[in-house]
């Protein structure tokens, strides 16, 4: 991020914090009443204008297109691929937050979604009724949501205390150790076997294992996800979040902590996987030590790095195409060679094209804008710029 | 003084561990020495597979995430010249030679061009060790293959105290420690050794004295990748060889060198017994939740230390 840039960054958050720090002060004189009245009026007029203007046709596209989706697809399509991608896009979603806007690469965030999804087998209703527990679901879900949130605080706290690549081995290591840790014990996670029969409740007389209603949720709470982290970045906490991940020193001369930073950037994250950790268990029926296993620690890294750890909506894009490689591999190339495809395909894309198919999307775009004579490639490629992954930018394309 | 001060968790923790001894000894002393002797081996074992890795890290600052899958090939590799030649010693040559080949190439051919570019040498060394283990189940497929070692090392042999113990696993132990010390002696005396402590105390400057850094690179790349290669043929002798193995010891090199020390192979050797020791204590004393202990070290390092017990502050 350029200087200029910074400053416009750190005014920003700084008007946001007198504003919302202004606000009750504002409220206390009774003869101002009528102003405080009409100044959030105000307010929200000229945020719902401003978030007006920034729709543009290809976010109506897409939404209306995941709308219809369902009832246009088949309900393979729904389910396997399209509430699986949701699914699996929100928990790569946490990892593009950590890692795109923290610059902390967790290998451990498949983890933390694992440990929403046991503590739903185990605390809920499974196949295994001698140790689940068979509370209701609304509690149950609640309690998944809260632990992983705790687990991610607690990776976050251990894992922020080196930087850099170290934070990628850590949480690596905490991952395969709880991998190995559910593999071993059979008093509490049940072992090899792990939890069958985990199913969506049926709730309001609709019965969420269905593929659409199933989809729907996922959609509900992966849009949720998404316009969460769209909104937490450009938030003062986001602003200083990305302020820590470009020059932590320098942000602690500015009085900022980054390292609480840091931590409350794992629990947001750590979060956000648990819901997606929730909503996997539930898709996939079934929670075993192979769901939390080093290769999905890795497929979610390759989900979020081959959509592109610059923006959200690659993580979504990353999964889709990580689902349909899964499901159609096998008429491609023999199906036992899926590994081999997918490591190549993310191979290349760290080799090639490190911004993921979003950078790829980008040079398009900036190809065809060369040639129609383009107006507006600076200004759009430096928003993108503000919020990239330093280490992952090949070296002198600042 | 200080150094009661300083390293006062060392004191406290030192008197639990021995508290724990004394009562482990007197419950059972067998089991308990046994259990000692295993755990060293496995630190051994740990440690030939960890002292490369964090070499390559030490100097190249490359976390080289596809050293599991070295060990693995290297054990896959080792295995099919030993059929063919039947010999174990060729067999362990072959594992070394193969994997420090392969080492170089990855150094010379692709970590080279992303110098200084952590995260992303990181990522292709993600993206290297799945397409490795996949070639390797590929071609060797799901079967666990075993070694067929010399019949003078294949044996028991009667200790004091102790009893009747695998004599390869004294090879083994043994072994770990003249590589040990020959590495030490190798970093500490000879030319090539100590290009390598200069670059990684400076790699700039080692440079600028006009040294070859890339040539030092690719020796210690092969170095580190050989051992990885190395202890695959002598941890697969001594365990057995099967996919999922690579991870594994990968496991095991991360979590010897956050708690050792990155960079430093005595930190390595520490690392390595502790983990080692500990895995083999939990396994006997509590087999399900024996990968707790490891972890918990992992997190008081990490809490107390988090440059590792031997690391240097970068």
């Amino acid at each position: 991020m350029s200087a200029a840039q910074w400053r416009k960054a750190m005014n920003f958050s700084d008007a946001g914090r007198n504003w919302s720090g202004g606000r009750p002060v504002a409220a206390t004189p009774s003869d101002a009443r009528s102003a405080t009245r009409s100044a959030p009026a105000a307010q929200a007029g000229v945020s719902l204008g401003r978030l007006w203007s920034h729709i543009r046709w290809r976010h109506v596209i897409v939404l209306a297109a995941v709308l219809v989706y369902p009832w246009i697809a088949s309900p393979f399509f729904t389910y396997q691929i399209g509430a699986q991608a949701l699914a699996l896009g929100l928990i790569a979603l946490s990892l593009t937050f950590l890692a795109g806007y923290g610059g902390m690469l967790s290998l451990a965030q498949m983890t933390v979604a694992g440990i929403a999804g046991y503590i739903v087998a185990i605390l809920g209703v499974s196949g295994t009724p001698e140790i689940s527990l068979g509370w209701p679901w609304w509690l149950v879900v609640i309690l998944a949501v809260a632990g992983a949130t705790l687990a991610a605080t607690f990776i976050g706290w251990l894992s922020v205390r080196t930087e850099g690549i170290y934070t990628i081995m850590i949480t690596l290591a905490i991952g395969m150790a709880f991998f190995y840790l559910a593999q071993q014990n059979y008093a509490i996670f049940n072992g090899f076997q792990g939890f069958q029969k985990v199913v969506p409740p049926v709730v309001l007389g609709i019965d969420w294992r269905g593929p659409v209603p199933f989809y729907y949720l996922a959609l509900f709470w992966a849009l949720a996800g998404y316009f969460f982290v769209k909104y937490l970045t450009r938030a003062p906490f986001g602003i200083a979040l990305q302020g820590v991940r470009d020059n932590a020193r320098r942000m602690r001369a500015l009085g900022f902590s980054p390292v609480a930073h840091r931590v409350a950037a794992y629990a947001v994250a750590g979060a956000i996987a648990g819901i997606g950790g929730v909503l996997l268990v539930w898709y996939n029926g079934l929670i075993s030590p192979g769901s939390v296993g080093t290769s999905w620690l890795i497929n979610i890294l390759i989900i979020a790095v081959i959509g592109g750890l610059r923006h959200p909506v690659g993580s979504f894009i990353g999964a889709i195409v990580f689902v349909l490689l899964q499901n159609f591999a096998i008429d491609l190339i023999d199906r036992e060679r899926f590994n081999l495809v997918i490591g190549l395909g993310f191979l290349v894309i760290v080799l090639f094209s490190p911004d993921g198919l979003l950078g790829w999307w980008d040079k398009v775009k900036e190809w065809a804008l060369r040639r129609t004579g383009g107006r507006r490639s600076a200004g759009r490629s430096n928003e993108w710029r503000s919020v990239g992954v330093p280490q992952v930018r090949p070296v002198g394309r600042q | 003084m200080t150094i009661v001060r300083r390293w006062y968790w060392a004191w406290i923790g030192g008197l639990i561990i021995a508290a724990l001894a004394v009562w482990g000894i007197v419950d059972n002393q067998r089991l308990f020495l046994v259990t000692t002797l295993n755990g060293l081996t496995l630190a051994a074992l740990y440690f030939l597979v960890a002292s490369g890795f964090t070499l390559v890290f030490g100097l190249l600052r490359n976390v080289n995430l596809a050293h599991g899958s070295l060990y693995l090939l290297g054990a896959y590799v080792g295995w099919v010249v030993g059929e063919l030649t039947g010999s174990w010693f060729v067999a362990v040559a072959a594992g070394f030679l193969f994997a420090a080949l392969m080492g170089l190439v990855l150094q010379v051919g692709v970590f080279r061009f992303m110098q200084g570019d952590d995260l992303r040498q990181t990522m292709a060394t993600i993206g290297l060790s799945i397409i490795a283990a996949d070639v390797a189940l590929w071609i060797w497929g799901g079967q666990i293959y075993q070694f067929d070692p010399p019949s003078w090392i294949t044996g028991t042999t009667a200790l004091p105290l102790v009893g009747k113990f695998s004599t390869y696993r004294l090879v083994l132990l043994a072994t770990a420690v003249v590589i040990g010390i020959g590495l030490w002696a190798f970093l500490a005396y000879t030319r090539v050794g100590m290009m390598i402590r200069a670059g990684v105390d400076d790699r700039g400057m080692l440079s600028a004295s006009g040294v070859n850094v890339q040539m030092v690179f690719a020796i210690t790349f092969a170095i580190g990748a050989g051992l990885a290669g190395f202890a695959g043929v002598v941890g697969g002798t001594a365990l057995s060889i099967a996919p999922g193995e690579d991870t594994r010891y990968l496991l095991a090199s991360l979590v010897v060198v956050i708690v050792g020390g990155m960079g430093s192979v005595a930190g390595a050797a520490l690392g390595a017994v502790l983990i080692g020791v500990a895995e083999q204590f939990g396994l006997a004393y509590a087999p399900t939740y024996g990968i707790v202990f490891t972890f918990v070290i992992m997190a008081l390092v990490l809490a107390f230390r988090p440059q590792g017990i031997l690391g240097r502050r970068t």
